[in-house]
């Protein structure tokens, strides 16, 4: 097994016809907890989705593990709130791959489900329609879906944006427990305190790798300072670049 | 009015083969358009069931024009007008910046006006009211096993692809994300859409069917909270308005299909008024406690 979860090379995603992250090589270390950071248009979001396996005409390559085997939480998740699902339901759509079009949940299955909805902090919660939840609440909520897709990485785009601090440290607080077992996590963030605390690893992304390393030693002023230089240089007439024609 | 009176009154339908007829087609139909209908609805797809109402016009007129009045003949040319239509807004949706709404509003207006135009064009305007009111009280037994198909296919469907129907109603991203192919719920529903319009059309015509299908699932939304909730309060109303509604229509001596459509929306008025989930009086109510209290 490489100690690599994902190892790029030299991959370009595009966004919307422009390419938003040029030319990324480098390593995602398995069972660490990754956070991208970058300034806005920094093509975090899109290099998220393309490890999801949601941007399939990129140029370079990823090696990474089989889709079934990534979670991957969006920010703005196409969830239809108005639909009359119950948050048990919501999240035991994370078993969808141990039950697909019709087999029932067993008794186990729906002990899991109730486990993972009070490991979220949502006991109780089960009956509930997700059209009750507060925005709180339903991030825990899928913070359980994802508990039980039982993934070997789990990838969050911006997990706690809008989030209030007690929602947010009892989601942080999953975190090591996926490293404990062995889980890859990549995420998304902003809150550079939050990177400091919790994460092992940082890559600053600005279209192009800034810095990919250690926390400790890439959070430093400068490399954030070069980050926020290019991504304010952002051309949107930008020419394409050969990646495609050289990959 | 006593109980016999009730009993003389709904006593025509166990007295006369049409209006037997009639009461199995109307419950055939309400058993596999309403849960349907909700469905839609959740996916804010009423509006396409309109759509595509107007759509089978065209077909229909050609089955009936080269086959005259066979019911095989003009549900198939239905069947494969709708499904045109259906394509190309959704090849102008894709292939264009237009919405969904826009590209299907195109199609079905063009589609309905070629329709009047090709049965104008042969037929006289009793054959043109036929084609869009129909006559449930002529329903023979060709047209009843093709409602009784249709429904129990509708049914058998739903049930097998309940599961990634839901979700990708839900959540289609998340559907894509853990490797279920979604993108064919839509279509599916389209086709099972058009395909209860079309079986319908005879009993109710092409504008009514769709009456049938939106109106118990609309309402329903102010009685269940839960997707079988709902399936089941919306084919108790189909079902209920469809009795009610022939029942009307023959001590009245009103149109069949005007009549069960406009028993659907007395329910949905009233449920839209009383209902116990955000109906309006209700809602009335809980304020007017709120600020005394």
């Amino acid at each position: 097994m490489s100690a690599a979860a994902f190892a790029l090379h030299d991959l370009t995603v595009s966004y919307r016809g422009h390419p938003a992250v040029h030319h990324l090589s480098g390593e995602f270390r398995r069972g660490a907890l990754t956070a991208i950071v970058g300034p806005n248009g920094a093509g975090k979001s899109t290099l998220l989705a393309a490890l999801g396996g949601q941007r399939p005409d990129h140029g370079g390559r990823i090696e990474g593990p089989a889709p079934q085997r990534v979670a991957y939480l969006p920010q703005a998740a196409e969830l239809d709130r108005s639909f009359p699902l119950t948050v048990h339901e919501l999240a035991a759509m994370g078993l969808w791959r141990a039950l697909g079009w019709w087999r029932g949940l067993s008794t186990d299955q729906r002990r899991r489900v109730d486990d993972a909805l009070a490991a979220v902090g949502l006991s109780g919660f089960g009956g509930r329609l997700i059209g009750e939840l507060s925005a709180g609440q339903l991030q825990r909520a899928l913070f359980a879906r994802l508990l039980l897709q039982d993934a070997e990485v789990i990838l969050l785009d911006e997990p706690f944006n809008a989030l209030d601090a007690g929602t947010t440290a009892d989601l942080l607080a999953l975190l090591p427990r996926w490293r404990s077992e062995g889980r890859t996590v990549i995420a998304v963030l902003h809150d550079l305190t939050q990177v400091h605390a919790h994460f092992d690893e940082v890559l600053v992304l600005a279209r192009e790798r800034v810095a990919w390393g250690p926390t400790a030693e890439v959070l430093r002023a400068e490399s954030m300072f070069r980050a926020r230089q290019q991504a304010e240089a952002w051309d949107a007439q930008a020419p394409w670049c050969d990646a495609r024609s050289a990959a | 009015m006593g109980l016999a009176a009730v009993f003389d009154w709904i006593a025509p339908l166990g007295d006369y083969a049409f209006m037997r007829r009639a009461l199995v087609a109307t419950l055939a139909l309400s058993l596999g358009s309403a849960p349907l209908g909700c469905l839609l609805v959740l996916r804010r797809m009423s509006l396409v069931g309109d759509a595509m109402a107007h759509a089978v016009l065209p077909g229909a007129a050609a089955g009936f024009l080269l086959a005259g009045l066979s019911l095989p003949a003009m549900s198939l040319g239905g069947f494969v007008a709708a499904l045109l239509v259906a394509a190309a807004a959704g090849f102008v949706t894709r292939a264009t910046p237009q919405r969904e709404d826009a590209s299907f509003a195109a199609f079905y207006l063009i589609a309905l006006a070629l329709g009047v135009l090709m049965v104008s064009s042969r037929g006289s305007s009793v054959d043109l009211m036929h084609l869009l009111f129909g006559s449930v009280l002529a329903v023979d037994e060709v047209a009843l096993l093709q409602m009784a198909a249709v429904s129990s296919v509708t049914l058998a469907v739903l049930a097998v692809a309940y599961r990634p129907l839901v979700l990708d109603s839900v959540d289609p991203g998340f559907l894509r994300s853990v490797g279920g192919r979604g993108g064919w719920a839509h279509g599916l529903l389209l086709v099972l859409l058009v395909a209860n319009l079309v079986s319908a059309f005879q009993a109710m015509g092409t504008l009514m069917a769709v009456g049938l299908m939106m109106l118990p699932a609309a309402a329903a939304r102010f009685w269940a909270a839960s997707l079988p909730g709902l399936f089941g309060v919306a084919t108790g109303i189909g079902a209920l308005a469809g009795v009610i509604g022939l029942l009307l229509s023959y001590h009245a001596e009103l149109p069949s299909g005007p009549a069960i459509v406009l028993v659907c929306g007395a329910a949905y008025l009233l449920s839209v008024l009383v209902g116990p989930r955000d109906g309006v009086l209700l809602r009335r109510r809980a304020a007017l406690r709120h600020r005394t209290g």
